[in-house]
């Protein structure tokens, strides 16, 4: 027989008691929704507050007033839109094609053993390559137009994809692939249902890779051979001393990262909502 | 439909892991395999379901399965094997979508897999909402849809806690108890043999040979029984007096590895 009971009450001992010390805080760092706006804030009152007192020279270092009338002005004008317009042109033809031609490669590596053997063997041997290295000779070979330019971003994003698309392939669970066979289900299927999801966060994690490659990859190009475009814009407004003006470029640029990055945030969480 | 194995032996490179094993699973019966960390009872089984070809010898079906099974050999994974991204009904859903059923009838099929696991009001439910004896659950439940003739189970309950664990072999008693299905269950919990199984199949260390096939001496519904406990407790001290010189030896093996 189980001997039970409620309970138990402290018992009405002559001792004192003390509680018992809490050692379990920290090592937990939370995101704070505003701390990182209010430090950008500070950080630009500052810098304002230096350009107005003529603490820096102007020329130099604009103020951020300067930076935002700069680009009040190239919007007004509208060849903010005309130098936008063809960056992400660029940019977008560049990674759709890099984008798709990577999943490919990457999708054949990860699945196939011949392509494994021939794939990572050439990844490995052009990877490291600085694809802007490559535009005189695409320009060569491709003319002068938008092509070379397209090439070196596409080329760009193709590696970096086809890395990230492989190694998420080769790390979704074998235990599910297994699991899949055992139901007989096809091929097609699996890869579809299986493998496709689970490398996605892989493949996620690589776009955010990409994009930011693509805009690097895009001011290069743009300062090398363009008439149009934010890393033309850019390199002429240096030319000229118009800093303002080149740090408005800037500026639009760190805005168009932080816009892409928002966006692959939204499909992480539209299509990583399982995790 | 009876499932054998007969004389399989396999090796991983230059080691030797299963060596001349035969065997035979007749239909509706439950046969488990224990033996010592490493015996290879998980690559056994993968081989008896299709998953891995042997070095040498071969995995057998005698006579046609059940008219409506969909998947005659189907395993339940130690580690449940769900997909994450899919729900408790999609991950039951998951082997029925590309067989002949029509969608009101895998519908049905997936209605009735969900009540007999009790998953019912799981079903909208991702696996990382689930604790660790519900995902077996859903690896059961998705085993039952198929309509298995015999069931693989590699260690389904090793990944469980003891009151969760128990609480799923008196699902499987139940669940295996008209008979309709055959099962495998792989195992190094010898109570899990001696509960369940009408034979234990017992390997020696590896390579894995078998040593011994025993039968249990008792009907599955006797072993229900408060009476019944005392022996099945001999049972499974005579079961670990064949494999306890052995355990020590493979653990012996492992630590000095």
């Amino acid at each position: 027989m189980l001997d039970r009971s409620p309970q138990q009450a402290k018992d009405q001992s002559a001792e004192a008691t003390r509680p018992v010390a809490f050692r379990g805080a920290g090592f937990t760092p939370g995101g704070s929704r505003h701390a990182g706006w209010i430090a950008l804030a500070l950080v630009i009152a500052v810098w304002q507050l230096a350009g107005s007192a003529g603490w820096v020279n102007p020329l130099f270092l604009p103020a951020p007033s300067a930076i935002a009338a700069a680009i009040y002005k190239l919007a007004m004008s509208g060849a903010l839109w005309q130098h936008l317009s063809w960056s992400i042109m660029r940019i977008g033809t560049g990674w759709i094609i890099g984008t798709a031609a990577g999943v490919i490669v990457g999708f054949a590596i990860g699945l196939s053993t011949m392509a494994r053997g021939v794939g990572i063997t050439f990844i490995s041997a052009l990877f490291p390559i600085p694809k802007i290295a490559l535009l005189p000779l695409l320009i060569l070979w491709l003319g002068i137009g938008e092509e070379p330019k397209i090439a070196t971003i596409a080329l760009g994003v193709f590696f970096s994809t086809a890395i990230s698309v492989y190694s998420g392939v080769d790390a979704v669970p074998r235990n599910l692939i297994r699991m899949a066979q055992s139901f007989n289900v096809p091929f097609h299927a699996i890869v579809r249902r299986v493998i496709w999801p689970g490398a996605l966060p892989s493949i996620l994690a690589g776009f955010r890779i990409t994009a930011s490659v693509a805009l690097l990859l895009v001011v290069s190009a743009e300062m090398i051979g363009a008439q149009y475009g934010i890393g033309a814009f850019v390199l002429q407004a240096g030319n000229l001393m118009q800093t303002d003006q080149l740090l408005a470029g800037v500026v639009i640029l760190s805005l168009f990262g932080l816009v892409v990055g928002k966006l692959i945030n939204l499909l992480e969480v539209r299509l990583l909502h399982w995790r | 439909m009876d499932l054998i194995a007969d004389h399989i032996s396999h090796r991983f490179g230059a080691l030797d892991v299963l060596d001349d094993v035969s065997f035979q699973v007749s239909a509706g019966e439950i046969v488990a395999i224990v033996g010592p960390s490493g015996c290879g009872k998980s690559t056994l089984l993968s081989i008896l379901g299709g998953l891995l070809r042997p070095s040498k010898g071969v995995a057998e079906l005698r006579g046609a399965p059940p008219a409506d099974s969909l998947n005659p050999l189907t395993f339940v994974f130690q580690d449940f094997a769900l997909l994450p991204w899919n729900t408790v009904e999609e991950n039951v859903a998951f082997p029925l979508l590309h067989t002949a059923l029509g969608a009101g009838e895998r519908r049905t099929v997936i209605d009735d897999a969900l009540r007999r696991t009790g998953l019912t009001d799981f079903r909208a439910a991702y696996p990382k909402q689930l604790s660790g004896g519900m995902r077996q659950r859903v690896g059961i439940a998705r085993a039952l849809a198929v309509r298995p003739a015999i069931l693989l189970m590699d260690e389904p309950l090793s990944a469980l806690d003891s009151q969760t664990r128990e609480l799923l072999m008196e699902d499987f008693v139940g669940l295996l108890a008209d008979g309709a299905m055959g099962a495998v269950y792989v195992t190094h919990n010898l109570e899990e043999a001696v509960r369940l199984a009408d034979r234990v199949v017992v390997l020696s260390r590896r390579p894995g040979r078998i040593r011994e096939i025993v039968t249990i001496p008792m009907t599955r519904a006797e072993r229900g029984t408060a009476e019944a406990r005392g022996r099945m407790a001999a049972l499974q001290g005579e079961l670990w007096s064949l494999i306890r010189k052995e355990a020590i030896d493979a653990e012996r093996e492992v630590q000095h590895a």
